[in-house]
């Protein structure tokens, strides 16, 4: 069982939780002036990396609230939390999440 | 390769079966074959056996980077049906239930396949409905498929607890009776010897490090074992699909979860058809050997890791001993995770890639072990042609992008 730590609450069994999939990606402001392709790429293209992951999860049992978690998908070892910075310019779904 | 038979049964056990044949030889790599399978799973395997029976194909490799069958072909829980609901997948799993219905003929291996019957629970009025749609476009498209009610169902299996008060009350079910199970090893086996046999080159520890790409086309794999060339690749590598995409510089819409199976200590046989439940997430069958073989849902997280939470385990035995109390006290012997490659519709990727003679097939998510004949059949078709065959058009990549998807979600008679 993954020990997942929430930012407001600590750490809490993963069964407190429910997984948001990759972390980062936005919702395009325009979607009419997107082409087929990368409205494809932002609905069902991820990075699925074998290695280091960010996430979202939601602590659906407690806080109910959004945040990201750095997690090996491998080991799945958990590495940090982190809050959602919404201000912060994040990449549409068009690029892998490297950052 | 010696035809396996009752007179060849008799002649090694009077030579004490000091001279059984190894299956398959284990070759050298050569420097370079006209096709290459990059996955040595039930899947490649088929593939290249297909390509070598149909396309007439023999120079070619199946390249492995641990042993045959030692990834989600020893790992699933060896469910065969071909129930699903809209027609391009039913008719796609329809050919591979028809193959498995020969195979074990065409092969000369005995897979064990048995047709004793797939019931598909329904929980709730909704189940119901949605069983008595899918089995009427079962039907609609030649695939055998009825509704049973709870009386039917608790004189087919009397450990069924089909009572109103139960927590998962049963109000019936799908029942495909062609379907059931096959040995998973004995399937890969088979089409390893079987393929071996023709020509093909079956290379275990032999994992492929990159993918060679020039001017657009697919020149060949680099490996552990040197490189290889080649100018038709088939990647059938299940959840490592994106790894070995990102080699070849393209991206899939794939993500990999673990996905978790479990056997009981051997019992006296109490179950002799395959129940699965998927509003509940679980099924069950009993192997030969008398083990209850039990599947869970996926994990929801990504993962590469041959393994999964135990709250999912959890789940899945908290269903089964709602639905079948009997086995309460029946302890668990052994547990594994595989790691499945999900497609966002459920439904797997058949396809060319905008690489000239890369193909990929993956996308199989949960259920792919039943699709094994098929799979190879129509993969073997798109890489010997570059183009794919009739059933695995509409399992093209460019799906995603044109939104002519084939929703399985929660239609193809589990939750997936």
């Amino acid at each position: 069982m993954l020990l997942i730590e929430c930012p407001w609450c600590g750490p809490l069994a993963e069964t407190e939780f429910s997984y948001g999939g990759e972390a980062g990606i936005t919702r395009p402001l325009d979607p009419d002036a997107l082409s087929d392709a990368e409205w494809a790429d932002y609905l069902f293209y991820r990075a699925n990396p074998r290695g280091a992951h960010r996430e979202l999860w939601n602590h659906a049992h407690g806080c109910r609230r959004w945040f990201g978690v750095e997690r090996d998908t491998v080991s799945y070892r958990i590495t940090g939390s982190f809050k959602l910075d919404l201000a912060e310019p994040r990449s549409g779904g068009n690029t892998e999440q490297g950052d | 390769m010696k035809k396996y038979s009752a007179y060849s049964l008799l002649r090694n056990a009077l030579s004490h079966n000091r001279n059984w044949r190894t299956a398959w030889r284990s070759p050298e790599p050569k420097k370079s074959y006209d096709a290459i399978v990059v996955g040595g799973g039930g899947h490649g395997l088929a593939t290249a056996y297909y390509l070598a029976k149909n396309h007439g194909m023999r120079n070619v490799a199946v390249l492995e980077k641990g042993w045959i069958g030692g990834g989600n072909t020893g790992r699933n829980t060896t469910i065969v049906r071909s129930n699903y609901l809209w027609t391009e997948a039913a008719l796609l799993y329809e050919k591979s239930m028809q193959l498995w219905e020969g195979l074990s003929q065409d092969l000369n291996y005995n897979v064990m396949f048995s047709q004793r019957g797939v019931y598909n629970l329904g929980h709730s009025l909704q189940d119901m409905r949605d069983i008595e749609r899918r089995v009427n476009a079962n039907r609609l498209n030649g695939i055998d498929a009825e509704v049973v009610g709870t009386a039917e169902l608790a004189k087919a299996i009397p450990c069924l607890n089909v009572s109103s008060d139960s927590r998962y009350p049963v109000l019936g079910a799908s029942l495909q009776r062609r379907g059931g199970v096959a040995r998973h090893d004995a399937v890969a086996w088979g089409f390893a010897r079987a393929a071996d046999a023709l020509g093909v080159d079956i290379v275990e520890q032999c994992a492929v490090t990159d993918i060679d790409v020039r001017g657009g086309k697919a020149v060949g794999v680099q490996t552990t074992r040197g490189p290889i060339a080649s100018d038709r690749i088939g990647v059938v590598v299940a959840g490592h699909a994106g790894v070995l995409a990102k080699m070849a510089g393209l991206r899939l819409p794939i993500e990999s979860h673990p996905l978790q199976a479990f056997v009981s200590e051997p019992i006296r046989p109490v179950l002799d058809t395959v129940v699965m439940s998927g509003a509940v997430h679980g099924y069950i069958s009993q192997s030969d050997k008398g083990e209850l073989v039990i599947g869970a849902g996926i994990d929801a997280y990504n993962g590469y890791g041959q393994r999964g939470s135990f709250p999912v385990i959890e789940h899945a035995l908290q269903a089964i001993v709602e639905l079948f109390p009997v086995f309460s006290r029946v302890r668990m012997l052994r547990l594994w995770g595989g790691i499945v490659d999900v497609a966002p519709d459920a439904c797997p990727i058949l396809s060319k890639t905008p690489v000239e003679g890369l193909y990929f097939n993956c996308g199989w998510g949960t259920g792919g072990f039943k699709a094994t004949p098929g799979s190879g059949w129509v993969f073997a078709h798109t890489m010997a042609h570059d183009e794919a065959h009739q059933l695995n058009a509409p399992f093209s990549l460019e799906r995603f992008a044109t939104g002519a998807l084939v929703d399985e979600h929660g239609a193809a008679a589990v939750a997936h």
